[in-house]
């Protein structure tokens, strides 16, 4: 390994004790870490470990409550000045300037006349060394490019010199919306970066890249670092205990075996789906149109000018704050805004009608708060998002769609929400149910996975296993 | 072909400017000379200071309604104090456009809302406008009067002005490092200052910028008018408005185009010209103006619908 | 207490409070019942425009009417052009506002939602059209108000200004819509998040159409009054009224990145800057000094709100 030849160098960042708390919530509980030239940092754990917050400790987006952070290394006092550089898992480009300008910004070196040649020049050498071939214009507006386009520009951003040198570049979920061929070369990359003494901090769910591309892999826990070893050091196994993963003991399927269903209730022209009283799962890779189908399908079985006194669809979003929540109201406002014209007298609001509902969701959902009329944001993450399915399954509607509704939610309301949506199930309601999670949609009575914003396959009972989605996923690019 | 139009956003301004300037000709032989262009685009050059003004505003995501009064009030001060005492006159000038930038500072570090911060300093401008110049009157600097009648060999006065005002903006906005990151803030306000850099005082920036422009709007106009009074560009706020849109601007998303800015303040000015050219009842001069911005911003709608569909 | 304090619109009674207590200070107390009425009279127009252009405001950004003005004239125009000084015809005038209002807002909204033109340059560049239309059937013409009409306009019941219980009435039937149907909950929702809204149930177009409308139907309303208060359309009457309309809302609680209107607040902000104007007409201020402490005072309260938000 190259990696020895740099083992006496300095840490280029050196975190002592960092304890960082927002409000209530400690979201870094004493981290010490330290990342030298050469080296490859895998960082995993579930969501809410600390992994964001400890990444922006170290590229000083946030300061810490406790603790010092350091870049021997550089000697230099801040991050961005140590070289550390960050990619976001949110895209962080501006949109109405070019690839070219959006170097600039980040580049405060580039001035005077005549600055496009070289910052044009830096960004496709950039592109080039990352991404051979990737056929990305230096002068396109970047709101012209492509999902996947937009994140390589951002990548190579990250990587290129921008007048000093990148030292250290963290990658929160780099390869989201990557497909196999560009993500693979980003992982070849990241090798010949650190082998040429840089290093990376790779943030990913995908474990198989982490192994891939890890010289070390860091596992947090509820703002705890709770095993730290080279990559030699873990089984795949080993790490998903680390992490305290508890999918093999869910095993136990509580899906009704002779399920008889109603009549179809959903049908879609794409070949989706459902019928009454069925759990129908969307699958497959991220971005690859299940979301788009959903959203498709409410805005088509809802009306945008007519009001409906008993809605036939709902919807539970995923990302609440896009999608969902309302958030200057109260929790009881939240959770009632789809029954209202349900329950309606005379165009005005039932209160009584409002107050009952949301007393019974808050009781049969379990949201965590002592008063309803509360505003929405005093609550958890987890706790808004039962708020969304209230919302949802308060209303009368036979359908219910969900758009990866289980996104920032910890296992505990997973475990209550679950039941839930079987007990309804049972009771006549539809789901269709885009999940993220592959062992979510192994809970569903039937699955369509998606690739490539089509159907690629329908599994039913026991053929819904994470192989056969995986194949689905996949099976065109392999050849 | 939508590709194409996406990319040089620019050609439906130039598109409309020449359907109204042909349809002048074609109405009004006469106008095709040197004279007769300079009189239809004869109030166009304060009009397109205004609306470079409006388009710095609208560039960091805000827009600003005080720009008429604020023109106005600049032109009550040219009239009066540049012409009697000119270091006062520089003096409060360049104080007004410190407070313009000061303006913007204040929008940004206490999150206000730019539309009713700027509605207020409206009235202000407006009653320091009074205060300067309680009755129309006042007169223009000699020099002034001589640099907006100056007439240049080849093309008329107005249309050279405006060149010039477009090449200096797109140098400005497009074209340097500063004007980038300033477009940037527009486009991504979080990920410039996560790159380090302080946006408060780009806002700042941006903000005297369109301070900066709109003193020379007021001043340009006194040196057309010769004389102000305190409500003498009250419609350059809608104008300018108008303008950077019918430029190819929008609201938010830091996509602004200096060039297409000027031309349109080009064609407000001309629609002026043009409706008076058409012997329309003065009564619906207003409302044609009304109906061309309409159809204009309709054109632009077309131009978009083909940017999805092929996008 | 603290309850009370934590209400928005408690700040432009207070302010208006003031303002009146200050000038009548002045006057040792007499006047101070002209004063009032006076007050009442003329915020009543205001507040009408307001409580309208408050239901836009509470849209979200973006969400702003512009051709108030314009609507005002043409409405106040149309319609003692229709009732032609003619006795009992004050139904058949108010009749004609209200399609001016219902027409214009259609059209404003068609603009929006047809030719998705951004709301401010939609309604201004129709409200270059209404005023054309208005100068053009208004050429030359003097037309009193029916004296029936004129009468009311001008009068009181039990000591208030009728202009002031029609406005009254109107805040009340805004408040109710607002705060106890389905459709000011619907109209709040999509304020916070359109596509939250629309994904909730909400019929967010209908709901957008409706504010549109509404707030041009109350601008032709105020338009009709006006006229009939002060003896005839002028084609200048409606110019106050643009800014005015935005800065009774702002003062009067009303969040101007959406979801959250005010009532109350508005009237009391539409008295407050009738008042403050009075009182630094007493104080014998020129009109530039009004102006400017207008401004001032406008700012001052945004970054009050401002603050008071953050501190929460």
């Amino acid at each position: 390994m190259q990696q020895s030849a740099f083992e006496n160098d300095a840490p280029i960042v050196a975190l002592t004790e960092v304890v960082k708390h927002f409000g209530a919530v400690r979201a870094l509980d004493g981290v010490d870490l330290e990342i030298r030239p050469g080296e490859c940092l895998g960082l995993v754990g579930h969501n809410g470990a600390g992994k964001s917050t400890l990444v922006n400790v170290v590229n000083g987006g946030v300061s810490p409550t406790a603790g010092t952070v350091a870049f021997p290394a550089s000697g230099a006092p801040e991050a961005l000045s140590a070289g550390v550089r960050s990619v976001f898992q949110e895209l962080s480009l501006c949109p109405n300037l070019t690839v070219a300008e959006n170097l600039r910004i980040s580049h405060s070196g580039l001035r005077g006349p005549g600055w496009r040649r070289p910052a044009r020049a830096e960004i496709r050498q950039s592109l080039d060394a990352v991404f051979p071939g990737h056929g990305i214009d230096a002068n396109a507006t970047v709101d012209t490019l492509s999902i996947a386009e937009r994140q390589m520009v951002e990548i190579a951003i990250g990587f290129a010199p921008r007048g000093t040198e990148a030292r250290l570049v963290i990658l929160d979920e780099p390869t989201s919306s990557l497909d196999a061929g560009i993500a693979e070369q980003l992982l070849r990359h990241i090798r010949h970066f650190c082998e040429s003494g840089g290093a990376v901090i790779f943030i990913s769910h995908m474990l198989g890249e982490v192994f891939d591309v890890a010289s070390r892999i860091l596992v947090m826990k509820d703002g705890k670092v709770v095993a730290d070893r080279t990559v030699g050091g873990f089984t795949r196994q080993g790490l998903v205990d680390a992490m305290g993963h508890v999918a093999t003991d869910e095993r136990q399927d509580p899906r009704g075996k002779a399920h008889a269903f109603g009549k179809e209730v959903v049908h879609t022209s794409q070949g989706l789906s459902a019928r009454r009283g069925e759990v129908v799962g969307l699958s497959g890779l991220a971005g690859h149109g299940q979301a788009r189908a959903l959203a498709r399908l409410y805005l088509d079985a809802t009306s945008s000018w007519r009001p409906t006194g008993k809605p036939r669809m709902v919807f539970v979003a995923g990302d609440r704050t896009r999608d969902g929540i309302l958030p200057l109201w109260s929790i009881l406002r939240n959770a009632s805004i789809s029954i209202l014209s349900e329950t309606a007298k005379w165009g005005l609001v039932d209160r009584d009608a409002e107050t009952s509902a949301a007393a019974e969701w808050k009781r049969r959902i379990g949201i965590r708060t002592e008063d309803v009329t509360n505003p929405v944001l005093s609550l958890s993450g987890g706790n808004q998002q039962k708020v969304l399915f209230a919302r949802a399954l308060a209303s009368a509607a036979p359908v219910v769609v969900m758009d990866d509704p289980m996104r920032g939610v910890d296992v505990g309301t997973k475990q209550d929400v679950y039941a839930i949506i079987r007990a309804e199930a049972a009771n006549g309601r539809t789901f269709l149910w885009y999940s993220t999670e592959t062992e979510e949609v192994c809970r569903c009575d039937r699955v369509f996975v998606f690739r490539n914003g089509e159907i690629s396959a329908e599994l039913t009972g026991a053929d819904i296993t994470e192989e056969r989605i995986l194949e689905a996923s996949f099976e065109m690019q392999e050849a | 072909m939508g590709q194409f139009l996406s990319r040089h956003r620019i050609l439906l301004p130039i598109f409309s400017l020449s359907v109204l300037l042909a349809a002048t000709f074609y109405m009004q032989p006469r106008a095709m000379s040197y004279f007769g262009i300079n009189l239809l685009f004869n109030l166009a050059v304060p009009i397109a200071l205004a609306t470079v003004a409006q388009m710095m505003i609208m560039m960091v995501n805000d827009i600003d309604l005080s720009l008429g009064t604020f023109v106005s009030l600049v032109a009550c001060v040219t009239a009066t104090f540049l012409n009697d005492s000119p270091l006062l006159g520089v003096l409060i000038l360049a104080a007004l456009i410190l407070t313009y930038a000061g303006m913007g500072a204040v929008i940004h570090a206490l999150d206000l809302p730019a539309i009713v911060v700027t509605l207020g300093m409206s009235f202000v401008w407006g009653g320091l406008a009074l205060f300067v110049l309680p009755s129309p009157g006042g007169s223009s600097p000699d020099w002034l009067r001589a640099l907006m009648t100056v007439k240049p060999p080849l093309v008329p006065m107005a249309v050279a002005a405006s060149v010039l005002i477009a090449l200096v903006t797109h140098l400005l906005i497009i074209r340097s490092g500063i004007g980038t990151v300033l477009r940037g803030v527009g486009g991504n306000a979080r990920s410039v200052a996560r790159a380090g850099w302080p946006v408060a005082r780009l806002k700042a920036l941006a903000y005297g910028l369109s301070g900066l422009f709109g003193v020379f709007a007021g001043m340009t106009l006194v040196g057309l008018t010769t004389s102000a009074d305190a409500n003498i560009a009250l419609r350059y706020t809608l104008l300018s408005i108008a303008g950077v849109i019918l430029g190819g601007g929008e609201f938010i998303g830091g996509k602004v185009s200096p060039v297409g800015a000027v031309i349109g303040a080009l064609t407000l000015a001309l629609a002026a010209s043009f409706l008076s050219f058409m012997r329309l009842s003065p009564d619906w001069q207003i409302g044609a103006q009304g109906a061309i911005l309409i159809l204009v911003l309709t054109a632009r709608l077309i131009f978009a619908r083909r940017e999805n569909t092929t996008g | 207490m603290q309850q009370v304090i934590s209400r928005p619109w408690i700040w432009s009674w207070l302010a208006a409070a003031a303002t009146f207590a200050m000038t009548t200070a002045l006057t040792e107390g007499s006047g101070a019942g002209a004063l009032a009425y006076a007050a009442l009279s003329f915020g009543a127009f205001a507040a009408i425009v307001g409580l309208g252009q408050m239901l836009v405001i509470t849209l979200g950004p973006g969400n702003v009417d512009l051709s108030i003005p314009a609507v005002m004239t043409l409405s106040g125009t149309l319609a003692l052009k229709a009732m032609g000084s003619e006795p009992d015809t004050a139904m058949l005038g108010l009749g004609v506002a209200i399609l001016v209002g219902l027409g214009t807002g259609a059209a404003n909204f068609a603009l929006i939602y047809a030719l998705r033109l951004p709301p401010i340059v939609a309604t201004l560049a129709a409200s270059l059209v209404y005023q054309s239309i208005a100068i053009w059937s208004n050429r030359g013409l003097r037309i009193k108000p029916p004296a029936g009409l004129a009468d009311f306009a001008t009068g009181r019941i039990f000591g208030v200004p009728n202009v002031a219980l029609v406005g009254l009435v109107l805040a009340i039937v805004v408040w109710v819509a607002l705060e106890r149907s389905v459709w000011g909950r619907w109209l709040l929702a999509s304020g916070q998040n359109m596509r939250a809204a629309r994904l909730a149930g909400v019929p967010v177009e209908m709901v957008r159409a409706s504010a549109y409308v509404t707030v041009t139907a109350f601008a032709a309303v105020a338009g009709y009054l006006l006229a009939s208060f002060s003896g005839g359309a002028a084609l200048n009457m409606g110019q106050d009224y643009l800014l005015m309309s935005i800065a009774v809302v702002v003062i009067g609680g009303t969040s101007i990145a959406g979801g959250f209107s005010n009532v109350p607040g508005v009237w009391g902000a539409a008295l407050f800057m009738f008042l403050v104007v009075s009182m630094l007409n007493s104080y014998g201020a020129g009109a530039g000094v009004r102006m400017i402490l207008t401004g001032l005072i406008i700012i001052g309260i945004v970054i009050a709100a401002s603050t008071r938000r953050a501190s929460k």
